[in-house]
């Protein structure tokens, strides 16, 4: 413990936490809606990251684990009348436990298989739910608003959600760095230059990617159960999105993949612009096209992303912050 | 039941412009699904302007969906080549993010159709409608057109050549990057006409493409990659199979289906089904 509070990133995620927490004063509601939007693109990115750049697999459909996980948390606390915290907490445990079985299916497939495969997973399980009865089908479910009350009304209780939010974000920090500088995160690492290699090693390949699978779902998903608490409403359209799923691949290769702020500064930086964007009347209907052009000049051009850039400019930053 | 039969030899279509690709280049072509929705609304659009029949705008839309292959290859796919699968998986990835998205900001997500009328074909008790009876004829033709091409041509000869081994073909003195080029302007032209096709079954939207896509890959994965064949045989079968499930299901189940029999192929016979026959006849 001692040793981890002389490390930079401790200092630096904490500070982050207390900007995001600090920042709207306890009353600037829309800057506060703006950064938790934020928040959410840094837990879903620097998740995806553990996958897409640590294991170099990527998972188009990270989104499940974030809508599955609200329908969870959701439906424990409609139909089964559980309070919000064990409800969003039983929601991530149980989305994780599904990723790690599932994941134990098809992370059998490599490379470009796996890829095909989280595209129709997320098709699938959209489609499952969509017909699936008891969580509304197409209509979805709404959460009466008397649920608000035990956080203290609705206007206590949204703020209640934000720092809890700000919370995961900082865990998923966390978490990257943990995974990052452990012995599963180097197998990880090793998986992603070259499998066959790393195999024979001795790296259980596919364990390790069942278990990054599941670890990266399961901050999602608890954030997916605050989220849509948030709304008190949640339909499949909404939890399964494809545009946010895929503006977490954006943000990540943005930010540089395979390293630990690239995904938070990649967040930052299309935040940024996406507000810049929405505002501007040309653009306003533009953005998955503006999204898809800039995806395609960081894999043409610059790879490493934002970090790499830094990185190669700086070679001593990197030793400090990894 | 044999009605599916029909569609199935679209889907086959669709998948032998991914598998084309796949199979040469090595690369998974993500902005299929967009290519298909293009190729939907390049004859809605022709139609719609020129009051030319559906049919006649199967050919112009088949030109479109080659340079806009080429043009693909050249913009997307060119440095990708040889580098890991991911950075190829993004890059097509993030063409398909910008179609959709153009797609999208213009047409919305509304329904849009072909108004074909064909007459049906009576046999006993069952009446196929004429649509889906000229795209299966279509199709044969031009899956017949496609393997003139890769057997009886010299540029399909490369073709062949390249995807079996693509140093070996530069060294003889093919020029691969002209070959890779073509291949998947073809593949995405398959990819336009296939959508061109669905358009006159089934009524779609911008994002009809993620759906149709899925099939493809289920049907390239049954079929085996790099097999135009084996994709034909197996878009029968998938077509077939949504013609026996429907009955039994809400068609919205098909695409569940359709996913678990993917995941399921792929991990059972990595090299498709129809590789197992082929192993089989080799011994």
């Amino acid at each position: 413990m001692a040793r981890l509070l002389r490390r930079p990133f401790f200092w630096i995620i904490a500070a982050a936490i207390l900007a995001f927490a600090l920042a709207p004063h306890g009353k600037d509601v829309e800057l506060r809606e703006g950064l938790l939007l934020a928040a959410v693109y840094i837990i879903l990115a620097s998740n995806l990251n553990i996958m897409l750049g640590y294991a170099g697999y990527v998972n188009f459909g990270s989104i499940v684990f974030f809508g599955l996980g609200g329908y969870f948390c959701i439906w424990f606390m409609g139909a089964l009348h559980w309070g919000l915290v064990p409800a969003a907490l039983a929601g991530g445990v149980a989305v994780s436990v599904a990723a790690l079985f599932f994941g134990l299916g098809i992370l059998r497939l490599r490379g470009i298989h796996f890829a095909l495969a989280t595209i129709g997973v997320n098709e699938a399980v959209q489609a499952f739910v969509t017909n699936f009865e008891p969580w509304g089908g197409s209509t979805g479910i709404y959460l009466s608003t008397e649920l608000f009350q035990p956080l203290g009304g609705p206007a206590q209780a949204l703020w209640t959600i934000y720092y809890v939010l700000v919370a995961i974000m900082g865990l998923s920090l966390y978490l990257s760095y943990f995974v990052k500088n452990s012995k599963f995160g180097m197998g990880l690492l090793a998986i992603g230059q070259n499998e066959d290699a790393a195999a024979v090693l001795g790296v259980p390949a596919p364990r390790y990617k069942a278990l990054a699978y599941s670890a990266s779902a399961f901050l999602p998903a608890i954030a997916g159960g605050l989220y849509f608490f948030k709304g008190a409403f949640i339909q499949p359209a909404d939890a399964f999105d494809l545009q946010l799923s895929t503006e977490a691949i954006v943000i990540t290769m943005l930010g540089g993949s395979g390293t630990i702020f690239g995904p938070a500064l990649g967040a930052y930086v299309y935040e940024e612009l996406r507000g810049w964007l929405l505002t501007s009347q040309t653009f306003a209907n533009f953005q998955l096209v503006v999204a898809g052009v800039l995806l395609l000049l960081i894999v043409q051009f610059a790879p490493g992303g934002l970090m790499g850039l830094f990185y190669r400019r700086l070679p001593r930053l990197k030793r400090i912050l990894e | 039941m044999l009605d599916g039969v029909l569609v199935g030899a679209v889907y086959g279509l669709a998948a032998m412009g991914i598998t084309l690709i796949w199979g040469v280049m090595d690369v998974v072509n993500l902005t299929h699904g967009a290519m298909i929705v293009a190729g939907m609304f390049g004859v809605f659009l022709l139609v719609g302007a020129t009051g030319m029949p559906a049919y006649g705008a199967l050919a112009p839309v088949l030109v479109a969906g080659f340079f806009a292959g080429i043009a693909l290859y050249w913009i997307a796919i060119h440095r990708m080549i040889g580098q890991p699968p991911l950075m190829s998986l993004l890059a097509t990835f993030s063409v398909n993010l910008v179609l959709i998205g153009l797609g999208t900001a213009v047409w919305g997500t509304v329904l849009f159709n072909v108004q074909v009328s064909l007459p049906g074909l009576s046999l006993g008790r069952y009446t196929f409608p004429g649509t889906h009876i000229m795209a299966a004829v279509l199709t044969a033709v031009i899956a017949g057109a496609l393997y003139l091409f890769l057997y009886r041509t010299r540029a399909g000869k490369a073709v062949r050549a390249v995807a079996g081994n693509r140093e070996a073909a530069e060294l003889v003195g093919i020029p691969t990057t002209r070959i890779l080029a073509l291949s998947c302007g073809l593949g995405v032209a398959l990819a336009c006409v296939s959508g061109a096709l669905i358009a006159t079954l089934f009524p779609f939207t911008v994002l009809s493409g993620d759906a149709y896509q899925l099939k493809s890959f289920v049907v390239t994965v049954l079929g085996g990659m790099g097999n135009p064949t084996g994709a034909l045989i197996a878009g029968i079968a998938l077509g077939l199979l949504e013609g026996l499930a429907t009955p039994f299901m809400p068609v919205s189940w098909t695409l569940v289906i359709e996913f678990v029999l993917f995941v399921v192929v792929l991990i059972a016979f990595p090299g498709g089904l129809l590789s197992v026959r082929l192993r089989r006849r080799a011994r």
